[in-house]
């Protein structure tokens, strides 16, 4: 008897077979003959150049922020999806309190522009601006 | 030893052994990536104890989403790499005491405890009635939950926005 889950396993366990034997046998088969040049770090064939720890930017982590949380909210709902039906209207209502509380929260983002990407704004030159300052 | 107590044993020493890894080693990225191991142990041991939507949400959430924000948070740190993490032995003795204790407390209350054992089939899935009961008994919790995660996405958003005019200043 197998349940879901071990099905699920099994294709774990597969998966995770199928990589340790694929790099075994290329560890066998493949010639070793490392130099310099070949043990450093591949950068598109150029010399690779400072530290790989960079600073990320800040807009990575709140949009994981907000991920996370409307995560969350998917996680609830499984639930509510699954048992709602028997409950008629009532059952129907309640997901959407829970939905609309949260639709809140995603206006007041979107209107406070959190969802948008911070771009540089660049400052084209204008044509009148600068034949206004050559004839002054 | 049946298949059941060999599976629970693979995902206990996953568990074990990454959890080990997180603590002692000294790259703070591997131990992120040592710690997505124990998240997901500590998943197939919840669908081996029958209870697969903890284990889901243990993947969805933890996996998916916290350990992203922990990883992004190892990401945004400055100078990352002369950051000292020190994982030397101090305070052996106090250690020892503590931990010790803390073994001896789990072990009585596991040998006292009178463990009652039901010979039941569990459910294929328990969503179902876990839906049924959050719609009917604990509905209140399950609105208040959606408050909780309003107020989480905007105290989030208002927190990581002041942050950054900071920066630009």
């Amino acid at each position: 008897m197998l349940t879901e889950f071990g099905k699920i396993l099994i294709f774990i366990l597969f998966a995770a077979i199928f990589v340790i034997i694929t790099l075994f046998v290329a560890k066998i088969v493949r010639p070793n003959r490392p130099t310099f040049e070949k043990l450093k770090i591949y950068e598109c064939g150029e010399n690779p150049e400072g530290s790989p720890w960079v600073k990320f930017n800040i807009r990575f982590y709140v949009i994981a922020l907000i991920f996370l949380i409307f995560d969350v909210e998917v996680v609830l709902l499984f639930p509510w999806a699954l048992a709602y039906k028997e409950m008629g209207f009532y059952g129907f209502s309640i997901g959407i309190i829970f939905l609309l509380l949260l639709v809140l929260g995603m206006a007041y983002e979107w209107r406070k522009g959190d969802l948008e990407w911070a771009r540089p704004k660049p400052k084209p030159p204008k044509l009148n601006e600068i034949l206004k300052n050559k004839t002054n | 030893m049946n298949y059941f107590d060999i599976i629970f044993y693979l995902f206990a020493i996953i568990t074990v052994v990454s959890a080990f890894i997180v603590v002692t080693t000294r790259n703070i990225v591997y131990s992120a990536y040592s710690l997505l191991l124990t998240l997901f142990g500590i998943s197939g041991i919840y669908v081996l104890l029958g209870a697969d939507f903890l284990a889901v949400v243990q993947i969805m959430v933890y996996v998916g989403g916290i350990l992203i924000l922990l990883l992004f948070g190892v990401m945004l740190t400055n100078k990352i790499t002369s950051v000292d993490i020190r994982t030397g032995t101090i305070h052996l003795l106090p250690a020892a005491v503590g931990s010790g204790i803390l073994l001896g407390i789990l072990w009585a209350v596991m040998t006292w405890t009178d463990w009652k054992t039901y010979d039941t089939q569990i459910p294929s899935t328990t969503i179902f009635g876990l839906g049924k009961i959050l719609i009917t008994n604990y509905v209140l919790i399950f609105e208040l939950l959606a408050l909780l995660l309003l107020i989480a996405l905007i105290g989030a958003a208002s927190i990581a926005r002041r942050e950054e005019t900071e920066e630009n200043n």
